[in-house]
């Protein structure tokens, strides 16, 4: 079955098809450069020499110097990744075992449910997790710092990294399993040799989205956190707040190129999955 | 026989401790605070922060009915305005998106397979980037003396010394909210776009319809649920937005999202902050319900559809 | 799952040392934006060996909020006096005994030990005092900033041009001295005016923030700007030259900021060695010279800089009235909120 159309018509080239739609290119042009230019602005601000983050005099680095010498970045930015590194590898864990259950696991009670579950912290509006979770922490006077932060983290982590992977697993071919089995290995040997490095793209793509997802987080981090847990988004807003000098978008430029590395690399891997992955 | 049995035995066992954790910490992080919250909405508010446990369900009563400063009960439209601001800049914003993303989601899902894996990703891009930061970009561009004000004056569009006067209105919060959650509009359009069989539009276009007829009567109604979604999921965080009405609305134009941030810093009225915050879950779950059955309901039409038409 | 569990454990591990690491010698002080000159830290952290991280807030009502919302962890906050007031009778301070016994304490101005919000002298150390009104660029406006009523009605050529500070406690004592009212009134009707007064401010406020306020006033954004008399003075110096504030004949609303420690500070020795390091007069003219405030260390006049010495807007002309913020009991702060919602939404 066809999705997009064979169909070579030979007309003149001022003959269109009547599905393609004129000026939709022209529109589309518009549409990414109202997606990016706003970005792109944000980053050639950052390089602008005077203190006024909104006119340009000159092209300086002096603002990603003065980052280099700023400490309450640094241990925001240590913060952040110390949650980052905490929440997501559990998230992706915890992903993994629940993909493994709903994909492979059958029929069972409380299947819906689970679905339900996973998809609830997707669906709630952040303001009202962030806003539910600072009351459960004070009112049981769960005072931790920092883990506070990780464990607010982890929940909302674990539908971003179970997508992919569950995207992972439904695309694999469960004869590759049987094959094995027909060669005499027992279900724990199938599925350490076999469905888990089938996997691992696509758990290492889960647990790329749920870092992203863990970095720049700023919501229910800003309600949630205590004494010494800024984190960079956090610390970006106060900065924001007092005052705007391109030293605000310095630090956003680099919190954004983690964003897209990492996005990008999420993107490769999950496209070469797609690619050579599942075969059949 | 017993093999089996015990082989079911194992299996659910594994389930269990496959989905145990997952369980447990959605329901100890997410539903617990999420009923705590529901409580402390119907508790009374202690004036200097936090609240007294005691039953009291004035925090609700207050969205629409305030005790004025004589202690008299008077209906108090000022709530009334967030709720109904939040609305409709959510629905602008989702209208918006609606039409900035249409063309772009059809225009790439005609084009060839690789284009359209790298354009997609293109698209996803900002929205993995964080949101502050991509809101306070608008902040330097719309700002007094920013980035638009110096292309208006670069093409003469303003006196000396003026300015567009953008920053702080609904306008700047509304562009905001578009470019907030575009992305999240794009992408099932896009995706239910891509589902769409072209051989329908050919079809159309035998029976001599012309473009508007086609999109009309084909691919508006093909394209529905994708429509829904995307709009579902731009007009939920809209509504509960708080980044955009604080950076780019100056904290005069309050939202639901920003009201509820404020009951928990400055106001410190923690009930009333619940309560607002139950009501944005309870049209979220009301959202959800619709798309339910939208897609239910395209569901059972694509089936018939499949029924007929063969693969 | 062998890799997926060792870079769990590794990071575990990573996370437990960071954490035992930090635990000897930190402090994690909570204080108001643009309050702490970085000088001063570096000089403590050079002489004790302490650790500080700093956090801000731009309002005793967020402090209190934040306080409230149990984010223990804090070593030491700076609440206004009327505040510390509160915060002692919400049992969030916690008492230390040897305050007087303070190697530094002799340098405290009489005048200002044990004061009224905290007669024992058993929970603060003075920070710093000033006052709250408005600021205007002179150069801009046409006024003299010689009574509130500029501030509260203003004329067509600071209208759509004011900016208020986001949190009522300020304002509205701004709005009684105004009104000839007492502060912390609990009569409706006395509330009721302080209300229509704000709501009539409203119509010409183009924001309302405690913060970035030098920053705004500077780019035009607004020309005249609720102000604390210290920090416009640094507006000054930052190049501000025509920023004035303003001493109204109804008067100025006074404030007197202290160190406190918040019950379930972890690091109570770090507190109390800054406490006591503050009250030296060479510190706390390091202080004044950067936050351009008056304080309560006679002594630090010998190490004040000549800005300091020279600063105009912290000089109280001798027939303005500075009156103190008091602690509200319960009904009157009510009236308090009640009027600020009205004015927020």
């Amino acid at each position: 079955m066809t999705k997009t159309s064979p169909i070579k018509v030979a007309s003149p080239s001022r003959f269109r098809p009547v599905w393609d739609f004129p000026g939709f290119s022209g529109l589309t042009i518009g549409f990414f450069a109202f997606l990016y230019v706003p970005i792109l602005v944000l980053v050639a601000y950052s390089f602008n020499g005077s203190k006024f983050a909104m006119v340009w005099s000159e092209f300086s680095w002096r603002w990603y110097i003065k980052l280099l010498e700023n400490d309450d970045i640094h241990s925001a930015a240590v913060n952040s990744l110390i949650v980052a590194f905490t929440a997501a590898p559990i998230a992706t864990i915890m992903a993994t075992l629940a993909a493994l259950v709903m994909v492979r696991g059958g029929e069972f009670r409380g299947r819906d449910f689970t679905a339900g579950l996973i998809t609830l912290p997707l669906m709630v509006p952040e303001i009202v997790t962030a806003v539910a979770t600072l009351i459960f922490f004070a009112l049981l006077n769960i005072n931790l710092g920092l883990i506070n932060v990780i464990l607010a983290h982890t929940v909302f982590c674990i539908p971003f990294a179970y997508m992919p992977i569950k995207a992972a697993l439904e695309a694999m071919d469960p004869g590759l399993e049987v094959a094995a089995q027909d060669l005499y290995a027992d279900y724990w040997q199938a599925f350490y040799h076999v469905t888990l490095p089938l996997l691992t793209p696509g758990i290492i793509s889960g647990f790329m989205l749920a870092f992203v997802i863990s970095i720049d987080d700023f919501i229910i981090t800003l309600m949630v956190a205590g004494a010494g847990s800024t984190t960079l988004p956090v610390y970006i807003y106060s900065m924001i707040r007092t005052g705007v000098t391109p030293e605000v978008n310095a630090v956003s430029t680099l919190l954004l190129a983690v964003s897209i590395v990492l996005v990008s690399i999420y993107w490769l891997l999950s496209s070469a999955n797609r690619k050579g992955g599942a075969m059949g | 026989m017993t093999q089996s049995a015990h082989k079911n035995a194992t299996l659910a066992k594994l389930r269990l401790f496959g989905i145990l954790p997952t369980w447990v910490s959605i329901s100890l992080l997410m539903i617990g605070p999420l009923l705590i919250m529901a409580a402390v909405s119907l508790m009374e508010a202690n004036v200097y922060g936090g609240v007294h446990p005691r039953f009291d369900v004035s925090s609700y009563a207050q969205i629409l009915f305030d005790t004025n400063l004589f202690d008299e009960r008077e209906f108090n439209p000022a709530y009334l305005i967030i709720i109904m601001r939040s609305f409709l800049l959510a629905t602008a914003a989702t209208v918006l998106a609606l039409i900035i993303g249409f063309p772009a989601a059809y225009y790439i899902a005609r084009q060839p397979d690789h284009r359209k894996n790298l354009l997609v990703f293109l698209i996803t891009i900002p929205f993995w980037t964080n949101l502050l930061v991509r809101t306070f970009a608008w902040v330097i561009i719309l700002g007094r003396g920013g980035f638009m004000d110096q292309v208006a004056s670069f093409f003469n569009l303003l006196d000396d010394g003026g300015s567009i006067n953008l920053m702080y209105t609904n306008t700047a919060i509304l562009i905001g909210l578009v470019y907030s959650y575009l992305p999240l509009m794009v992408l099932p359009l896009y995706s239910s776009m891509e589902k769409m069989d072209v051989r329908l539009l050919e079809a159309g276009a035998d029976l001599y319809a012309n473009r508007v007829e086609l999109v009309r009567r084909i691919i508006l109604p093909l394209t529905m649920p994708g429509i829904i979604g995307g709009s579902i999921l731009v007009f939920v965080p809209c509504l509960g937005a708080f980044i955009a009405p604080d950076l780019l609305g100056g904290g005069k134009k309050l939202m639901l999202g920003s009201l509820v941030q404020l009951q928990f810093a400055t106001s410190r009225n923690w009930p009333f902050g619940a309560a607002i915050a139950m009501m944005l879950l309870a049209i979220v779950v009301i959202a959800l319900m619709i798309n339910a059955r939208a897609a239910r309901r395209h569901a059972s039409y694509a089936q018939a559809e499949g029924g007929t038409a063969h693969d | 799952m062998k890799r997926i569990a060792k870079t769990l454990m590794l990071s575990i591990g990573a996370f437990a040392i960071a954490t035992a690491v930090q635990a000897n010698g930190k402090l994690n002080l909570y204080n108001w934006t643009d309050y702490t000159p970085t000088e001063l830290i570096e000089k403590f952290e050079a002489e004790t060996g302490i650790d500080v991280t700093l956090d801000t807030y731009d309002s005793n009502e967020t402090l209190l909020a934040k306080l409230q919302s149990g984010a223990t962890g804090y070593d030491l906050v700076v609440p206004s006096q009327h505040f510390v007031d509160i915060m002692i009778k919400e049992g969030l301070l916690m008492k230390l005994d040897d305050i007087k016994d303070m190697p530094n304490y002799k340098y405290v101005d009489q005048r200002f030990r044990s004061p009224q919000w905290d007669p024992s002298q058993s929970y603060s150390t003075p920070y710093q005092m000033g006052s709250a009104s408005f600021a205007y660029r002179a150069n801009s406006y046409a006024g003299n900033g010689s009574s509130l009523k500029e501030f509260f009605d203003p004329g067509p050529d600071a209208c759509n041009k004011i900016a208020v500070f986001k949190s009522p406690d300020e304002v509205v004592n701004m709005a009684h001295l105004y009104l000839g009212s007492d502060f912390c009134s609990e009569n409706p009707k006395e509330m009721q005016a302080v209300l229509d007064v704000l709501l009539k401010q409203k119509e010409c406020v183009k924001v309302y923030s405690s913060e970035g306020i030098n920053d705004r006033l500077k780019s035009g954004d607004v020309v005249m700007h609720a102000h604390w008399d210290g920090f416009s003075q640094v507006g000054v110096w930052e190049g501000v030259d025509d920023l004035t504030y303003a001493y109204p004949k109804e008067g100025v609303v006074g404030w007197f900021d202290s160190l406190v420690v918040p019950n379930g500070a972890k690091n109570v020795d770090s507190a109390k060695a800054f406490m006591n390091f503050l009250m030296h007069p060479e510190n706390m003219a390091l202080l004044s010279n950067f936050a351009a405030y008056a304080n309560a260390i006679p002594e630090s006049v010998n190490y004040l800089s000549e800005d300091m010495k020279n600063a105009k807007n912290i000089q109280v002309p001798g027939d303005v009235p500075v009156k103190f913020g008091q602690a509200c009991n319960a009904k009157a702060q009510g009236l308090i909120d009640k009027v600020w919602t009205r004015v927020m939404q």
